[in-house]
């Protein structure tokens, strides 16, 4: 079967990629440009472990084809931090001991950083409803919910 | 030797809630898991899986497969070591199905290609000639003499009665006279329960990068609970040496003691061999859920005898549980456990195992533990009903406590049960006002903890930092609280450790991260490590100073001398010391190899508050606490996290979670949408109350934290849903059916 040439941005930077038509974004993303931060903990949308921004929506990578990544803005954990600086929410989760074996964390920071970006003030129920599909088996959620008030809070200038 | 040194610690570093090293890898997508190694060459392996709960394999023809562009090996159980060790024959058998497929999902075959849509397309094209047989998934169903036999010949010689060839084992424990007890009480109540098998769930799915060349040697990364084994079983059933083979644990996500075993490993080895290339497998979710885990599913009945003043008399349990196809000893974790938060006269459990048309059981966080502790919750409960008594009071009043035999034989030491039990009443839950359609239900939990093959190396570095090597993978911020009792022992900045997993040619053999055993027993390991290298620095000052070594003391990170009469000289810093080093003879390490004992039993206490929906059946948890008995919590947050982690674990059981099989005995929610694990909207905030009674056993009095807060929330949520619906349900999960059914029956 012949093979798909794709460009795509990922996190500001320009790619390109050569991909079966039938690819997931997720595969295409892991295994072609070597951005394994994104996971796959179900290959079904059901567990948000790959939860990537495309064009200002949050999707899961695992059902998106890798084709349709062509022309589009692409954000994944890997752009999450600027230089040496880490996102407050990611230092929160650090702080705040968000994680514990971390496989969820980055398509929960991901989908985190995006709900503050349009609600920066969430109630906690907010953030529950909206971290909904990022199964974690690790945690109860309880410090992960914490971890998000708390960068929230930051970000809105409020000393926690 | 390790008991405690102090009563009373005054701790610098342990009970901080410092950052955890690996927290920056983790937040930004470096670390690296199971599936995201690389290497050159690397191929990708698939594997093939039976269609049918039981069947016969006649043959497997893979020619056409194998003549596929692209596929480089294929591989059957014939590619396995002739195997003589029971144990390792059926973890071989398991990886890869011999003469029957025992289960839907068993691997038949595997297959490594160029690439996952060659691999995939391979699949297809293997041929295996099967004949069905009749199955059986149901335990209680599977023990009936006439049940279709899923082994034979497995058989433990002291399993007596009428049951067919799939009860594999019987077990009892206890003590005193059951009748007489029985004739004591005032009321006795029996019941049956039912709990369904329940799977880990851990988000990410088994996988593997095996590497053999022709001269016998390999290369293993995996993410596993426990290296060391995964090289016992992988060496034995592919017929190497242990030293030939190094495997290297990846970043783990999740376990819960669902990677304490081989699933794929052994035949990405037996792939790589023939192939003579890197092979990668990596488990799809639904292969995940067919495959690996569960948990065992349980039938039991419970009989309790009580005073009408809350004293239990006497108490019988009886526990059947299945494992799946191969068998499993769980059970005897159960009936151990089942009445282990009890000081009780008469007490007796009895235990059988049987063999189902259903994957190999994997450990489970307290494996056998909460489902035995449910029903006795359970029936406690209901007998606290009928007499109108306060559930706190009567388990307070019931109590396990140090001197007591316990329902299992051993005598307690010093154990936390009653101060929780009292942190549980005082706490402003327990008085707190119900509105209609709620309910509050209390349970006790209870794990035994585990010690275990240990060894920890702890080098002190030239600029005065320290590395300490261990052979556990962190799992839920181990490697934390290892340089925190290293830097406690030491008297450094915590930031001046790094702790580092170990592959396992860089350190001698360590037991599996199970058992709770990380904290307690590395712990233990790196604080007799760091011991082991204070007496050398010592020696080394001696040395300088011209005195003897035991004129020598360790205070405050610092050498000093033992006193006026050892002489006048400047304390020495570790990183003095370090520095000198060369000149004092050559580098200074210290190391600690255990099989340790002293665990500690650890028991928890939890509290919930449901609203049950009378029209819909479905319950919403609105308030959750839990109370657990850490001994010393090493890292506050960590500890908590596991007491949070296993009590969502523990409600998803109760309320929502079970493996579904149709009469053919195919699984039919092999997947997250269908198999349904708590979501962040389902539960309230989990709140965590951490007792620290001192366990005898380790040197800053910690006990593994991990496992018992698993235990209650079965029986806790039964017994809010109960209170809240006034119906009591003796099955879970309590799906919102079950639950609409038992209000709507009760009319």
């Amino acid at each position: 079967m012949s093979k798909l040439h794709v460009t795509t941005t990922v996190n500001g930077d320009e790619l390109d990629f050569v991909c079966p038509p039938e690819e997931t974004l997720l595969d295409a993303l892991r295994g072609r440009l070597g951005l394994s931060g994104s996971k796959e903990g179900c290959g079904t949308g059901d567990c948000g472990a790959c939860t990537v921004k495309m064009d200002g929506r949050l999707v899961c990578a695992c059902l998106v084809l890798a084709p349709e990544a062509q022309g589009a803005e692409i954000e994944t954990i890997e752009g999450m931090a600027t230089g040496e600086s880490l996102h407050p929410l990611q230092s929160s989760f650090i702080d705040n001991a968000a994680l514990q074996c971390g496989i969820c964390t980055p398509g929960i920071l991901v989908a985190a950083k995006d709900l503050l970006e349009r609600n920066p003030d969430p109630s906690e129920t907010e953030i529950r409803y909206w971290l909904a599909g990022n199964l974690c088996r690790c945690t109860g959620y309880d410090k992960i919910i914490k971890a998000v008030q708390f960068a929230a809070a930051e970000m809105r200038g409020e000393t926690a | 030797m390790n008991k405690m040194s102090r009563e009373k610690q005054d701790f610098k570093v342990i009970g901080t809630r410092v950052k955890r090293p690996d927290g920056i890898d983790k937040v930004t997508g470096r670390a690296q898991y199971g599936a995201d190694l690389v290497v050159p060459g690397m191929l990708t392996g698939a594997v093939l899986r039976s269609p049918h709960a039981h069947a016969k394999i006649n043959a497997i023809d893979t020619s056409e497969a194998m003549a596929l562009p692209g596929v480089k090996a294929i591989v059957t159980n014939a590619d396995f070591a002739a195997l003589d060790d029971e144990f390792l024959l059926d973890v071989a058998d398991n990886c890869l199905a011999r003469e029957k497929a025992l289960y839907h999902g068993h691997a038949v075959a595997a297959v490594a290609a160029k690439d996952a849509q060659t691999a995939k397309a391979a699949l297809k094209l293997i041929k295996v000639d099967y004949t069905p047989l009749p199955h059986v998934t149901d335990v209680d169903d599977a023990m009936e003499s006439d049940a279709p036999v899923v082994q034979a010949g497995r058989k433990q010689e002291n399993v007596k009665g009428d049951y067919s060839d799939n009860v594999t084992m019987y077990c009892e424990f206890g003590h005193g006279d059951l009748d007489a007890g029985f004739a004591k009480a005032d009321h006795v109540i029996e019941r049956s329960f039912k709990t369904a098998a329940t799977h880990q769930g851990y988000i990410e799915p088994h996988a593997c990068l095996a590497s053999m060349t022709s001269d016998g040697k390999a290369d293993l990364w995996c993410c596993t609970q426990g290296q060391y084994f995964v090289r016992t079983l992988c060496a034995g059933i592919l017929g190497m040496e242990a030293s030939q083979l190094r495997v290297t644990a990846s970043e783990i996500g999740g376990g819960f003691g669902g990677k304490t075993t081989c699933f794929i490993e052994p035949v990405a080895l037996a792939l790589s061999r023939k192939a003579g290339r890197p092979v990668k497998l990596v488990m799809t979710r639904d292969e995940v859920f067919r495959a690996t885990g569960p948990t065992v599913s349980s039938s039991s009945d419970v009989k309790i005898g009580m005073t009408k003043d809350g004293r239990i008399t006497a108490a019988y349990a009886a526990l059947r549980y299945q494992g799946g196809a191969f068998p499993c000893e769980t059970v005897a974790m159960g009936a151990q456990s089942a009445f282990a938060a009890y000081d009780l006269d008469a007490v007796k459990t009895e235990g059988w195992n049987a063999l189902t048309n259903r994957p190999k059981e994997a450990a489970y966080r307290a494996p056998g533990a909460p489902m035995a502790v449910y029903a006795v919750e359970s029936v406690v409960d209901e007998l606290t009903q009928h007499f109108g008594l306060d559930p706190l009071d009567v388990r307070l009043k019931n109590a396990a406590d140090a001197g007591t035999l316990s329902s299992y034989g051993p005598t307690f030491e010093a154990i936390g049960l009653v101060a929780t039990l009292e942190a549980a009443q005082k706490h402003p839950h327990y008085s707190a006002p119900l509105g209609e359609n709620q309910g509050r239900g209390v349970s006790c939990g209870f794990w035994f903890n585990f010690g275990g093959n240990t060894c920890v190396s702890l080098n002190i570095n030239d600029d005065g930092t320290v590395g300490i090597t261990e052979g556990n993978p962190d799992i839920g911020g181990s490697r934390a609280s290892i340089s925190m009792m290293a830097a406690e022992e030491l008297g450094i900045p915590y930031e001046q450790v790094r702790t580092i997993v170990a592959d396992t040619s860089s350190l001698g053999y360590n037991d599996v991260t199970d058992g709770s055993r990380v904290t307690f027993a590395v712990g233990l390991a790196t604080i007799e490590a760091a011991r082991d290298a204070i007496k050398k620095m010592c020696s080394r000052v001696a040395k300088i100073w011209e005195i003897d070594p035991d004129a020598v003391i360790w205070e405050n990170g610092q050498a000093k001398p033992s006193g006026p009469n050892a002489g006048d000289f400047e304390p020495m810093s570790l990183a003095e010391i370090a520095a000198l080093s060369s000149e004092t003879g050559g580098p200074i390490a210290g190391h600690y190899e255990v099989n340790a004992d002293g665990a500690g039993v650890s028991f928890g206490v939890h509290l919930a508050d449901v609203e049950v929906d009378p029209e819909t059946g479905a319950t919403k948890v609105l308030r959750y606490t839990a109370f657990q008995d850490a001994g010393k919590a090493v890292h506050p947050d960590y500890v908590e996290g596991q007491m949070q982690g296993g009590s969502a674990q523990g409600i998803g059981w109760a309320l929502n979670e079970e493996y579904i099989y149709d009469d053919d005995g195919m699984l039919l929610n092999a997947g997250f949408l269908d198999y349904r694990v708590p979501v962040a909207s389902d539960l309230p905030s989990i709140e965590p109350v951490i007792l620290e009674i001192p366990n005898p056993g380790h040197p800053y009095g910690v006990r593994g934290v991990g496992e018992t807060s698993i235990v209650p929330p079965l029986a806790a949520l039964s017994n809010a849903v109960s209170r809240a619906a006034g119906v009591r349900l003796h099955e879970l999960p309590m799906s919102p059916p079950k639950i609409l059914k038992a209000i709507t029956s009760k009319g």
